[in-house]
């Protein structure tokens, strides 16, 4: 009888973890671990796309400012 | 943006069975009585190995689809469904030796043929990807992949019935046994656990099948605006190559 109260408590109320959790544990470990490793790629993946596409943005954009100025520098002469 | 609401959605209801599924597998399902908490592995172990061979089947039929039409589209949904079915079976292999360290002691059995039936067909689909990026032609390339698809497509349930019908039943046969198959709990467990995990298969295959049909655009884009000399040669690849469009 030298055990302490909480002690006792605890060990009259935690259940008794069954056998071999340890390998279901690792089991489905590996199959989130999986997964995850996929869905990390397809993030990365993502981040590459949108940076991607910000560039042809702006390349865009610059492609399409080029004929605007033209047009620009064409009305100004007319009008001289 | 790029990936579509529809995308998103499958996605959700991936997760959320996914987590019905697990939930029931722990809470739900009782206790084996013959394998006790070490059965639980039976929940991802073979909805896993199911979807992984089925993922080979849709491979093979995506295949005879190129084969049809010569439409490079099904070349790529054949390429990713393999490739996807190969991560999936790595994790069979994987919580299987688990499973068999948990319930023979061993973590790999050779006179076992499940275990070894479903090595021969990750092995055999593991030489996929070596044997595409061998072929420089891309057409070729494609056509012979093809054939690969869907021969050893015709082999995995070939495979699988040579295995029920061997007498060695070693293999803890948690899904069938002698008196008419699981208890009703384990049986409706299982079955949301194998559609989650066709749920988290397919999700996955769009997500990749997304991800290539981009990457294709983005690169037809760039030739577009910037001319050719700013996409850089394509090199070979084992990944087909779809047109620019």
């Amino acid at each position: 009888m030298t055990s302490s109260l909480p002690g006792a408590i605890l060990a009259a109320t935690t259940p008794a973890l069954p056998d071999n959790v340890g390998y279901v544990a690792a089991a489905y470990l590996v199959f989130f671990a999986l997964v995850l490793i996929y869905v990390v790629i397809m993030a990365a993946k993502l981040v590459r796309f949108e940076r991607d596409l910000a560039e042809l943005n702006e390349l865009a954009d610059t492609r399409g400012s080029v004929p605007a100025d033209r047009e620009r520098e064409r009305e100004e002469a007319g009008a001289r | 943006m790029l990936y579509g609401t529809r995308l998103r959605a499958l996605s959700i209801a991936t997760l959320v069975t996914m987590t019905v599924a697990f939930a029931l597998a722990f809470f739900y399902a009782p206790m084996d009585a013959d394998q006790g908490f070490m059965q639980k592995i039976f929940y991802v172990h073979v909805p896993l190995a199911m979807v992984a061979l089925g993922g080979f089947v849709f491979g093979g039929i995506m295949a005879v689809q190129h084969l049809r039409t010569r439409d490079p589209r099904y070349d790529l949904r054949s390429y990713v469904a393999i490739h996807l079915s190969l991560v999936l079976g790595a994790g069979v292999l994987i919580t299987g030796a688990i499973w068999a360290k948990a319930s023979w002691g061993h973590w790999w059995v050779w006179d076992e043929p499940t275990l070894v039936s479903f090595l021969i067909v990750f092995l055999l689909y593991a030489t996929y990807q070596p044997m595409r990026f061998s072929i420089d032609d891309p057409e070729r390339q494609a056509r012979y992949a093809s054939v690969f698809a869907v021969t050893a497509g015709a082999f995995v349930p070939l495979n699988f019935l040579a295995v029920r019908l061997a007498q060695a039943y070693t293999h803890p046969r948690v899904f069938a046994t002698a008196d008419g198959g699981l208890p009703p709990r384990m049986q409706w467990t299982f079955l949301v656990c194998l559609a989650g995990m066709t749920l988290l298969y397919v999700t996955l295959w769009r997500y990749e099948m997304t991800s290539k049909n981009t990457s294709a655009k983005l690169r037809a884009l760039r030739r577009k605006l910037a001319g050719d000399d700013a996409v850089a040669p394509a090199g070979r690849s084992a990944a087909p190559s779809l047109p620019s469009t």
